[in-house]
């Protein structure tokens, strides 16, 4: 095995210094430049992702600042990328794989589910999995085929796997360094709807461990969670229902595997009431694994059972009826009057 | 309309004879393609000879131990590798100490050639591991584990191989690693195992992509053991296998894989041009499979008793024995080797039956590398389950 020196920054390379207002697609950009300036074991992988910088532009210019052998444009082919990185990291690189849309991970899944989750269980944890696979996802891009999807499930059903979604700027600046940091397989699901969204990123302090839950705005009539573009629509369902006056607090889950569950107990605790929101088809989901959770440990603080707002049981449909299938607001706030009147 | 017959590797016309120096009763006779590898052979002394023939002997003995073992229900499953000696024991020979190997799943013998201790081997197959050896422990000769789903070690192994193109570019200095750029000496290089099989699976022709992309030092050996468990190879390719690697704009050569010679040759020939920017090369070494592809399977219902016996007049270790007699090694040496081999398997078998059984709470141990709160609850609640059983047995003694 290599031993890998890490080194300074190449010389020109600049990272965030001073809270700076950004959009989310950015914020990745800029949380990749500093993680790659800080470890240069840390390389880049994907199709396109060079001198286009991606499609979406997350790695817009990495290539020109920190050269070819460490932002590798791949041949087209997610297996080939995702296994590559595999033996990449056998060698002690850490690969950040770009998968260029959700719905073409597939071609990738064998080698994440059978391969890469499982080799540190295999190898009895002398050997580790630092890869961070980058997967924009979801809908509201009004896209084509395979182009919208919520794959996450697939994922957080495989033990060896980490799975987060951020839904900030500032949060997808951090959790991006941190998913690099971590010796385990992180899934890293962009909120692709989201990349023009900005905020405000602040590059002195991480907002909070990768894998903790967040309360993103307090409540007290029901908990409403979700992760990724869902905690947008889940503030604006909070904006309404203050309103007409019944008080949301919106739980923002950033990690679904593992799912830091105790902020969202002591909420559920709080509230008694609880809707949870995805995008992702609602058939042996997150969500329903969320629900469960609750049902085990906070039975006796619900004055309703907890209800589920997702996507159809149906293939992702044609962009011209993805705002039927995508929940928005007026879906969260029907099963908030539901379990409120229950 | 009836299937036309396509006749296997290596009677297509046009295709150069594959490199072979012994005929098959192990007289050396080389092939005209085996004069350019000739030299490669001066590496090899009468004493490596013995050992390689030693390295057979021993594996063979401990691969039927091991399918005793199976049908006596002390393993789950076992992988012969019977009549593959001759290419394993070539190949491994050939690398050197810093080259990674990642083997598919029946490659006993370069395991074994490479330090892993074949006790470990066996356990994975006795349902105690997933693994069994540590391949970041140098005493296992960079020795990858095997892997069962096909052809997704070949992944593993093209990235490895431009791990090492990376490194050498950072030596150097370099932070470029454009397309078309010409391979570089690394120094070290990457030997990846799989079966005709895998030839058809979607990974091996990416890895194959990946590793002529990237000019990696990389070997693609390809055992054509002409059965893909009960699918014959004209199944899985209408051209010799080794031709689809020129495809890819890679050296490749078919080599007579019960020849040692040839096999240890070859392989040392494009490894030294792997590590030394020669790029990857590609090996079909034409085998068979003289047992079933596992104990699961019963060739008696696909394979021809005569072809069977027809490659069994060409059994790597009885040829190797005609070419170490005739360099004149005495009988004596072979006695001895048999005899030091069965009493090895035996006490490798010995071992298998007394191997501890995994701690419980083991299966939860390195799921990650960092601690997963689902995992630690679910490691607790055993534990405390199970000792709710000794509680209970304590209170009724």
């Amino acid at each position: 095995m290599s031993v890998i020196a890490e080194t300074e920054a190449p010389a020109g390379v600049t990272t965030l210094t001073e809270r700076t207002t950004l959009p989310l697609a950015r914020a990745i950009n800029e949380g990749l430049r500093a993680a790659m300036a800080d470890d240069d074991r840390v390389i880049l992988m994907g199709e396109d992702i060079g001198p286009l910088g991606g499609v979406f532009r997350v790695t817009d210019k990495l290539q020109a600042d920190f050269g070819s052998a460490r932002v590798l444009d791949t041949p087209l082919a997610e297996a080939g990328i995702v296994g590559s990185a595999i033996g990449l990291a056998m060698n002690g690189y850490r690969p950040v794989l770009e998968i260029q849309f959700d719905g073409f991970i597939f071609p990738a899944f064998n080698q994440i589910v059978t391969q890469l989750a499982k080799i540190t269980s295999r190898h009895d944890g002398t050997l580790s999995m630092p890869i961070v696979i980058r997967v924009p996802y979801g809908g509201h891009i009004g896209a084509v085929e395979h182009h919208q999807e919520s794959p996450e499930a697939y994922f957080a059903h495989t033990p060896g796997l980490r799975v987060v979604a951020p839904s900030t700027p500032n949060d997808a600046y951090w959790m991006i360094q941190q998913a690099i940091a971590s010796p385990d397989p992180v899934l890293f699901f962009e909120p692709k709807a989201k990349y023009w969204q900005k905020g405000e990123v602040d590059p002195s302090a991480p907002s909070a461990p990768l894998h903790a839950t967040r309360v993103a705005r307090e409540g007290t009539d029901v908990t409403v969670v979700g992760h990724g573009a869902m905690v947008t629509t889940l503030l604006q369902a909070a904006e309404v229902a203050q309103s007409e006056g019944v008080s949301l607090e919106v739980v923002d889950l950033r990690s679904v595997s593992p799912i830091d569950y105790e902020p969202l107990l002591a909420s559920v605790r709080k509230t008694g009431r609880v809707v949870v929101a995805q995008e992702a088809q609602g058939g042996a989901s997150v969500g329903g694994e969320i629900a469960a959770h609750i049902g085990e440990h906070a039975f006796y603080s619900l004055q309703a059972p907890v209800l589920r707002v997702s996507g159809y049981d149906v293939p992702f449909p044609p962009a011209k009826l993805e705002g039927v299938y995508l929940p928005d607001a007026d879906r969260v706030l029907e099963a908030v009057d539901r379990t409120m009147h229950y | 309309m009836t299937e036309q017959f396509i006749p296997p590797a290596p009677q297509a016309d046009g295709d150069p004879e594959p490199v072979r120096f012994l005929d098959d009763a192990g007289a050396y006779a080389p092939s005209a393609t085996a004069a350019e590898f000739a030299q490669e052979l001066d590496a090899a002394t009468e004493d490596d000879l013995r050992q390689w023939y030693r390295d057979m002997v021993m594996t063979r003995a401990f691969d039927t131990e091991c399918t005793h073992l199976q049908r006596q229900g002390q393993l789950a499953l076992w992988v012969p590798s019977v009549g593959q000696e001759g290419c394993q024991v070539g190949l491994a020979r050939a690398a050197e100490p810093q080259d990674h190997i990642f083997p598919a799943y029946r490659e006993h013998l370069v395991a074994h050639v490479r330090g892993v201790n074949l006790l470990d081997v066996a356990a994975q197959f006795r349902g105690l591991t997933h693994g069994g050896w540590d391949v970041t422990d140098p005493a296992h000769g960079n020795f990858h584990l095997y892997t069962l789903v096909l052809g997704a070690q070949t992944q593993h192994a093209t990235g490895y191989a431009l791990s090492q193109v990376l490194d050498a570019k950072r030596r150097a200095g370099s932070t470029s690693l454009d397309a078309g750029e010409p391979a570089i000496e690394t120094g070290d290089a990457t030997m990846v195992f799989y079966g005709d099989g895998t030839t058809s699976q979607g990974d091996a022709n990416e890895s194959l992509i990946f590793a002529a992309s990237y000019q990696t030092p990389e070997v693609f050996v390809v055992q054509n053991n002409r059965w893909a468990i009960s699918v014959p190879v004209t199944r899985q390719s209408r051209t010799p296998l080794y031709r689809r690697a020129l495809g890819f704009g890679m050296r490749s050569v078919q080599i007579d894989g019960n020849d040692p010679l040839a096999a240890f040759a070859v392989g040392r020939r494009f490894l030294r041009e792997a590590r030394t920017g020669g790029g990857p090369g590609y090996i079909e070494a034409l085998t068979y499979r003289i047992g079933a592809h596992t104990t699961s399977d019963d060739p008696t219902r696909y394979r021809e008793a005569g072809e069977l016996e027809e490659w069994q007049l060409r059994d790597p270790i009885a040829r190797f024995e005609g070419y170490l007699r005739s360099l004149g090694v005495e009988d004596a040496f072979f006695e001895e080797t048999r005899a030091w081999a069965t009493a090895e398997a035996r006490t490798i078998r010995d071992g298998i039956l007394t191997l501890p059984e995994p701690e419980a709470d083991s299966m939860f141990a390195h799921v990650y590398s960092e601690p997963h709160p689902r995992i630690e609850e679910q490691r607790e609640w055993l534990a405390r389950y199970e000792s709710s059983f000794a509680e209970t047995d304590g209170e009724r003694a």
